[in-house]
């Protein structure tokens, strides 16, 4: 018995050094950050107030950040499913061999820097870019078109960039289908389009709803795509964080401005897992 | 029956298969047109180069700047993975041997980077070291990239010690064998793959890391994604593609090297 217990205590002391260090520097920089989001005045005298919340909620420009960020991260992750979920699909039916290929071409891009994958994207979407020498060459367009600096080519490059992290998760769920069911689907008359929409896409959810939990995060928070891609002009709530702490040195505004940011990301993560813990039930209650 | 031609069948293959030859030429495009441009003859960059020259390669050679960046993120980088492994490999040993729900609600705390926005973190953690009286530094540099990178030991390990057979632990211990000598000769070798795996993307990923550097860095301690970032954003200087060349050939090999020795590839799925 008093083996068990100190078995279990040195157990516990394994987990120790990381949490001591997630405390000291993850947990209570995050308190902190909370705790100066209610500094009243920009030089943090000590008065307290909501006054750095209704500042930002209260001007309209702020607001519209928000919601800019919040729906980028929508249009980029649903593009992300739409031509990522067939790659998914295509791995479960190729070789072996052609799947450690495609494995290969999936992972590279997240491993490799993402400032190297933003780079080429400007050589691409730029004004005299490949992109638009082909629509001027092909007559679609007497002018270059304006992708660089436009939310168009903010969404078309945290697609490309974030893919991979959709593709991974719906590989591994695709994986785990039992074949048989689509097989039983089509052996009882159901079309391929049919048994895609009734069997294969509800058994997968699990796997989309993990890819877009981490796709949708990623894309909101990539402040390097969205600073290069987007440019000056276009403002998200990363790059008003970094202006308000390190160029305006405004440390209360830009603490609440990422309290709001963090909560407004939980939310939307929060509400993806409840989703689909009520599926879960629905599928397999 | 009657045979007929499967028009459903015909169209769901076909739309599936044209929308991921989409995304795979999209997914390598960008790494190619860097790869050519890094070789370009030309002044400016310029896709496609009209000749191709070695001139921007040697151009790095006396770049001093972007030489003294990429060693500061070397380091940075080398001294997360080796606390990530530590740190994230003995509290992943906790984690998977334990049940109490007190452990899953830890677990959730410690892969909670990968879902907060980095850059919040990154401000946070430079309120907390103004407040303690550090100045940025390599040291504050490798902290904030440790507490992002920890996730990935922790998720490779912990999916290597789920294969792991608890039976196995429990011979080598009743055959007199000390924790220590278990852990050495048992566990390590059954789930250092997975650990390589997780020590692998963390230090790509600290390599990368922009959001928490912008932060924690100083002018003498300028990483290199930043420093990149910011000549590709003000001059786009033609060393920025063959900078770019190098780090996509060195992460190739790297990437090439830990398939054949760790089977990394498994632990990304």
């Amino acid at each position: 018995m008093a083996a068990a217990a100190t078995e279990k205590s040195r157990e516990w002391q394994l987990a120790l050094p990381l949490t001591a260090f997630f405390a000291l520097f993850f947990v209570a920089p995050l308190l902190l950050v909370i705790g100066i989001s209610f500094q009243a005045t920009r030089r943090m005298t000590g008065g307290l107030g909501l006054n750095q919340y209704a500042a930002f909620l209260g001007d309209s420009l702020n607001v519209e950040v928000l919601t800019d960020t919040l729906l980028l991260g929508v249009k980029a992750t649903l593009l992300c499913l739409i031509f990522g979920y067939p790659l998914a699909w295509l791995f479960t039916r190729v070789s072996a061999k052609l799947q450690s290929l495609l494995i290969f071409l999936v992972i590279l891009p997240i491993v490799t820097s993402v400032v190297v994958r933003t780079f080429a994207w400007i050589v691409i979407l730029g004004r005299h870019g490949m992109v638009n020498d082909t629509i001027v060459a092909l007559g679609l367009s007497a002018q270059p078109l304006h992708l660089l600096f436009s939310e168009a080519g903010v969404v078309i490059v945290l697609t490309q960039v974030q893919m991979p992290l959709m593709v991974l998760p719906l590989i591994t769920v695709l994986q785990r289908i039992d074949p048989n069911l689509a097989s039983a689907s089509s052996a009882l008359g159901a079309g391929a389009w049919r048994t895609f929409f009734k069997i294969t896409l509800p058994l997968s959810m699990p796997g989309i709803i993990a890819g877009t939990i981490l796709t949708y995060t990623a894309c909101v928070t990539a402040f390097v795509t969205q600073s290069l891609i987007g440019g000056s002009r276009l403002l998200y709530m990363p790059m008003m964080i970094f202006q308000q702490a390190m160029d305006l040195q405004n440390w209360p505004f830009a603490a609440a401005v990422s309290v709001i940011f963090m909560i407004s990301v939980l939310l939307i993560v929060a509400l993806l897992v409840a989703l689909s813990r009520g599926r879960a039930a629905r599928l397999y209650g | 029956m009657r045979r007929y031609f499967d028009w459903e069948g015909w169209s769901f293959t076909a739309v599936f298969a044209l929308l991921s030859l989409i995304t795979i030429l999209v997914l390598i495009g960008p790494t190619i047109v860097i790869m050519m441009l890094s070789f370009t003859g030309e002044e400016t960059l310029h896709f496609p180069p009209t000749h191709y020259s070695l001139r921007w390669y040697r151009a790095l050679l006396d770049a001093n700047e972007l030489q003294d960046a990429f060693i500061i993120s070397i380091k940075v980088a080398a001294i997360t993975v080796v606390a990530s492994v530590v740190l994230g490999v003995s509290a992943a040993m906790t984690i998977a041997r334990s049940k109490s729900p007190w452990m899953r609600g830890l677990e959730t705390l410690f892969m909670s980077p990968l879902i907060l926005p980095a850059l919040a973190f990154g401000f946070a953690a430079l309120m907390m070291f103004s407040l303690l009286g550090f100045r940025p530094s390599t040291f504050t540099l490798s902290i904030g990239h440790i507490v992002v990178c920890v996730p990935f030991v922790l998720r490779t390990t912990l999916a290597s010690l789920a294969q792991l057979d608890p039976a196995l632990l429990d011979c080598s211990v009743s055959l007199g064998a000390s924790d220590l000598y278990t852990f050495r000769r048992i566990t390590l070798p059954l789930i250092g793959r997975g650990v390589a795996s997780g020590g692998f993307i963390a230090f790509m990923s600290s390599f990368d890391n922009v959001p928490v550097s912008l932060f924690l860095q100083d002018a003498r301690t300028q990483v290199l994604p930043i420093y990149l970032w910011d000549i590709i954003q003000n001059q786009l200087d033609s060393r920025a593609a063959s900078a770019c060349g190098v780090i996509i050939i060195a992460t190739i090999v790297l990437m090439v090297l830990m398939e054949r020795f760790a089977g990394f590839s498994r632990f990304m799925k």
